[in-house]
């Protein structure tokens, strides 16, 4: 029966039997084709993917090169900092991990737990830093406890070590990780997230040299993330060392001599143009912008008054007071309109249409010629002649010492200072120059701006009488083991094409600032070295009488530039010491212990016992012995 | 009880193809497991014991007509029926899904059986239909009952894998008996208002996102998605030649989930390149046209349905299972028969080898 019916149907079953095999024939076709398609079209693609899979490259931060002094003593250097890091594939309870971290070292788990929400998303099996810089004794606990902290790593790199401390910290600067904004910048395409570069102060500037190649090897790991052996391994190359032009003894005496007060401090070399000591006070810590900045100290440097994060030697920019009559007299003497026997009748102040300018001394200076209104600083003086050049003679002679742009020090954010002109005004403010507002130009107020990096360029260029020199910070490169790549030379922007002769006339004039009875900067005076300069003080706001109870952000700021030896000029140097009131009694002590740590520098094996005058014989008048602060507090008066 | 005759039919090549499979996995095996912690017999080993003890199976199907089936295929039915309860009910949990029945000494999943038993039960109903032009609607509505009861309850331990075989394998043989035109197009109306139904009123949202995980496993790159992915890479990587064996980094370092088991084409495929491929899908094909050409020989109605149903159960096998190594198809818990690690998988296909022998011995015999 069945065997009939079958029969009937077997040629159609026969039939479907061979379409059934075409149909599977075709399938395994087409599986054959995905095949192809995977193995042969893709292969490199995949094969790619494989390796990428199976090689993890793990970065080996190279060694950042140290920063000298220019005697090679090291303010930068690196020391091994340990991280906490963990890889949160390994690990299988994280609330429990994170809970028993927080108890064994102490530390903040919030903080931990939100660093490692912020970590994911990055590469599989790649550790996350929970805490960085922990200490050594942590360190041994976290080892101790290896067993019962499955997935915690320690990570070693180097970190920034600041040999002394807060020296100078703006000059050096400090490092910090990568910004999202750098990364994307053109010049930072090597680097990786999660890197360090200098942010600031030389260590950005140089960073090119400091930071080296970075190395990494190349591990094979297994799916788990665990590492089976070292494919390949390129190591670090370590960044050169950068030899500054800073002598750290100077510096140090320096910063020592501002104590709290706020201020700046540049001291050059005046026939290099090499700075010798560059200061911004207070300092701050650069330490801890590479590691873990603490709040409070975060919020102390915030709300001091006194600003410690601003590099004023850089970016200050200050109204340099009377330290320009030295522009105003010098633009006078090219332009023929005084010579040394040029006298003027002080009697304390100047009558120009209906205004009346006062000098800083209100009983009047009486017959003036150069060399006394320089010695001291005479406004009346300044105000006739400056009315007589016309502000553009003024501006064109600043101009010849390359003021009013940034001269180019080689670090980030150095500002221009302002030297004003009758064009400038018309285009900044629309109006046209009144003379009334030449006169306070002709003694420093007004618009006059100028950094201190101006004014001991400017200072500089009077000693050695007409050579304006770049300012440089950096004397040399060298590699790892010291060998010299690079020598950086003197620079000579330019000459002021002004005649000796009248150079020395102003220096006279410079020199009795110091060393002459009346002169306002006597407390500069060192005792066997003879100094010129001249002191200035700037108004932060105007004219205020009652002089008892300034409230401190109103005082005015205190200036002094000098030279020295007087005869043979080697270094010159700006202060200012911010609302320190006086050029006299609070910029002229430091500029005097600058000098003298100069000095002393350069005569290392007997310096010490050696305190006595030396060979200064000729205009020293008065007590020579007691260098700074004494006389400084007799010449009070100093200049207004 | 086995005569003479018999045994001077015995499918040499079926035996052959199959043996070559085997020894091809065997090895594929062991450069599998050679990363894993062993305890115990390797796993190639393991292999070897239940290749034999299939064969074995084999031998003991052969002994038997295979009308035996065809007299007690409803009876199996019902009794599996029962076991696919049991499980739900008293099944051994593991792997959030309840697949086992223990038996004390001895564990069982229904469902793998239910493969081999929907074979004879749907043989069994189609030898008895009178079809001229195709099956009718009417003829259609008796298997599908018999066909729906078993795969929701597989579905519900929840064993989607086995599900949509015992499904395809039904289909197969349906489309085989021949479909009317009109039983498709009324399927088709009735199907597509019922799955747009099903998807818009009684899905919830986690439930139609997990469908579309299932579809689409590149939507979750860490979940199948990492898996697919894994085993792409491992393929693709292998080029024209592969990396070699026991070479290949995708397996030797575990990037590669189920590596002896459901994805251990992805190692071979790694290992040995196109040309492997190559030689192992060529001999895949042999083997399914094989039993096809044993349905093809039978001249009796349920021996050929029987074969058919047989083959397509490999066929729909092995295609699944390459389709999601390659990334055509979803992830599903389908493993390539013979080549695959496991004894269940084995045995069911080995049992799957000695219906299309006892067949094609026996081809004489009407």
């Amino acid at each position: 029966m069945k065997e009939q019916r079958f029969v009937r149907e077997t040629s159609e079953s026969k039939r479907r039997i061979l379409i059934l095999s075409f149909v599977v024939g075709g399938i395994f076709f087409l599986l054959l084709l995905r095949l192809w398609h995977l193995q042969i079209l893709s292969a490199d693609n995949y094969r790619n993917m494989s390796e990428n899979n199976r090689l993890r490259f793990v970065p080996v931060a190279a060694s950042r090169g140290a920063i000298m002094d220019r005697n090679g003593t090291v303010l930068v250097s690196n020391q091994p900092s340990f991280s906490l890091a963990v890889v949160p594939q390994e690990v299988e309870n994280k609330d429990e991990l994170l809970d028993r971290l927080a108890k064994l070292l102490g530390m903040d788990r919030a903080e931990m737990s939100e660093r490692w929400e912020k970590g994911k998303g990055r590469a599989k099996y790649y550790p996350i830093i929970l805490a960085s810089n922990i200490s050594r004794d942590q360190v041994e606990i976290v080892e101790e406890n290896h067993l019962r902290l499955p997935g915690v790593e320690i990570e070693m790199k180097p970190v920034r070590e600041y040999a002394s401390g807060v020296l100078a910290a703006h000059l050096l600067g400090y490092i910090g990780e990568i910004s999202e904004d750098e990364l994307n910048a053109k010049g930072f395409e090597e680097y990786n997230p999660g890197d360090y570069l200098g942010k600031n102060g030389i260590e950005r500037s140089w960073e090119k040299e400091l930071h080296g190649n970075d190395g990494g090897r190349q591990l094979e790991v297994d799916a788990r993330g665990r590492v089976l052996r070292t494919v390949s391994e390129s190591y670090p190359t370590v960044g050169n060392s950068v030899v500054l032009t800073i002598d750290a003894r100077i510096q140090k005496q320096a910063e020592k001599a501002f104590g709290d007060q706020a201020g700046a401090a540049v001291a050059m070399d005046v026939n290099t143009g090499e700075v010798l000591a560059f200061v911004s006070n207070p300092g701050f810590d650069p330490a801890l912008f590479s590691g873990k900045m603490p709040a409070d100290v975060w919020k102390e440097y915030l709300d001091d008054k006194r600003h410690p994060l601003e590099n004023k030697a850089l970016s200050g920019q200050y109204p340099p007071g009377s330290t320009f009559k030295v522009i105003t007299a010098l633009a006078g003497l090219e332009d023929g309109k005084i010579d040394e026997n040029t006298s003027v009748n002080c009697n304390g102040s100047y009558e120009l249409g209906s205004s009346t300018f006062k000098c800083w001394n209100k009983h009047g200076h009486g017959v003036t010629n150069l060399k006394k209104s320089l010695r001291e600083s005479c406004d009346v003086y300044y105000y006739q002649l400056g009315e007589r050049l016309g502000v553009d003679r003024i501006a064109a002679m600043a101009k010849r010492f390359m003021l009013g742009s940034p001269m180019g020090i080689g670090l980030a954010h150095e500002k221009a200072g302002l030297i004003p002109t009758a064009e400038w005004k018309l285009k900044r403010f629309g109006k046209r120059w009144f003379h009334g507002e030449t006169l306070p130009v002709s003694i420093g107020q007004g618009y006059v701006l100028m950094t201190p990096i101006q004014l001991v360029s400017m200072i500089a260029t009077v000693a050695n009488e007409g050579n304006v020199y770049r300012p440089y910070l950096v004397k040399r490169i060298v590699d790892a083991d010291g060998k010299p790549l690079r020598e950086f030379k003197s620079e000579l922007m330019g000459t002021t094409g002004i005649s000796a002769d009248k150079f020395k006339l102003v220096k006279q004039g410079l020199f009795a600032v110091v060393n002459e009875p009346g002169g306002t900067g006597a407390a500069a005076r060192l005792s066997d070295v003879h100094v010129a300069g001249k002191t200035g003080s700037s108004q932060v706001v105007k004219l205020r009488d009652s002089k008892q109870a300034t409230p401190y952000q109103y005082r005015d700021h205190a200036l002094f530039v000098g030279f020295a030896p007087y005869e043979k000029p080697e270094i010159a140097v700006a202060v200012i010491v911010e609302h320190g009131e006086h050029g006299g009694s609070a910029a002229a002590p430091i500029a005097g212990r600058i000098l003298r740590a100069w000095f002393d520098s350069k005569k290392p094996p007997k310096k010490e016992p050696v305190r006595l005058k030396g060979k200064g014989d000729e205009g020293t008048d008065d007590e020579p012995e007691p260098p700074a602060k004494k006389q400084g507090v007799n010449e009070e008066n100093a200049d207004d | 009880m086995i005569d003479r005759r018999l045994l001077t039919n015995i499918d040499w090549m079926l035996i052959g193809f199959v043996a070559a499979i085997c020894l091809l996995g065997i090895m594929n095996i062991y450069s599998a497991t050679t990363p894993y912690k062993i305890v115990g017999a390797p796993y190639y080993l393991k292999q070897l014991y239940w290749v034999l003890f299939g064969l074995l199976v084999v031998t003991v199907i052969c002994s038997l007509d295979y009308h035996i089936l065809e007299d007690f295929s409803y009876w199996f039915y019902g009794f599996l029926i029962i076991l696919l309860v049991a499980v739900l009910v008293v099944g051994r949990r593991s792997m959030g899904a309840t697949r086992w029945l223990s038996l004390g000494f001895f564990n069982v999943q229904p469902s793998e059986l239910m493969k081999i038993v929907i074979i004879a039960t749907f043989a069994k109903y189609f030898t008895s239909v009178q079809t001229v032009n195709g099956l009718s609607v009417k003829d259609v509505l008796f298997p599908l009952g018999i066909l729906a009861v078993p795969v929701l309850l597989i579905m519900k331990q929840p064993d989607l894998g086995t599900a949509v075989l015992v499904l395809l394998i039904a289909l197969s043989i349906a489309v085989y008996v021949g479909l009317r035109w009109s039983t498709v197009v009324t399927f088709a109306v009735v199907m597509v208002p019922l799955t747009w139904f099903g998807w818009a009123k009684l899905l919830r949202p986690y439930q139609k996102d997990r469908i579309l995980d299932f579809l689409n496993p590149e939507r979750s790159r860490l979940g199948s998605g990492y898996h697919i992915i894994q085993s792409k890479i491992a393929v693709g990587s292998g080029g024209v030649f592969g990396k070699g064996f026991v070479k290949g980094t995708q397996s030797q370092l575990r990037f590669l989930p189920e590596q002896h088991t459901d994805f251990a084409f992805s190692v071979f495929a790694e290992e040995w390149g196109f040309i492997g491929c190559l030689v192992l899908i060529v001999l895949y094909l042999v083997l399914v046209l094989w039993g096809l050409n044993i349905a093809r020989r039978c001249n009796d109605r349920f021996g050929s349905l029987l074969a058919v149903g047989v083959t397509a159960m490999l066929f729909w096998h092995i295609v699944i299972n390459m389709g999601m190594v390659i990334g055509l198809f979803p992830v599903v818990g389908v493993p390539l028969p013979f080549f695959s690690y496991g004894g269940t998988s084995m045995i069911t296909s080995m049992v799957g080898i000695g219906i299309l022998q006892n067949i094609s011995m026996r081809r004489f015999m009407f």
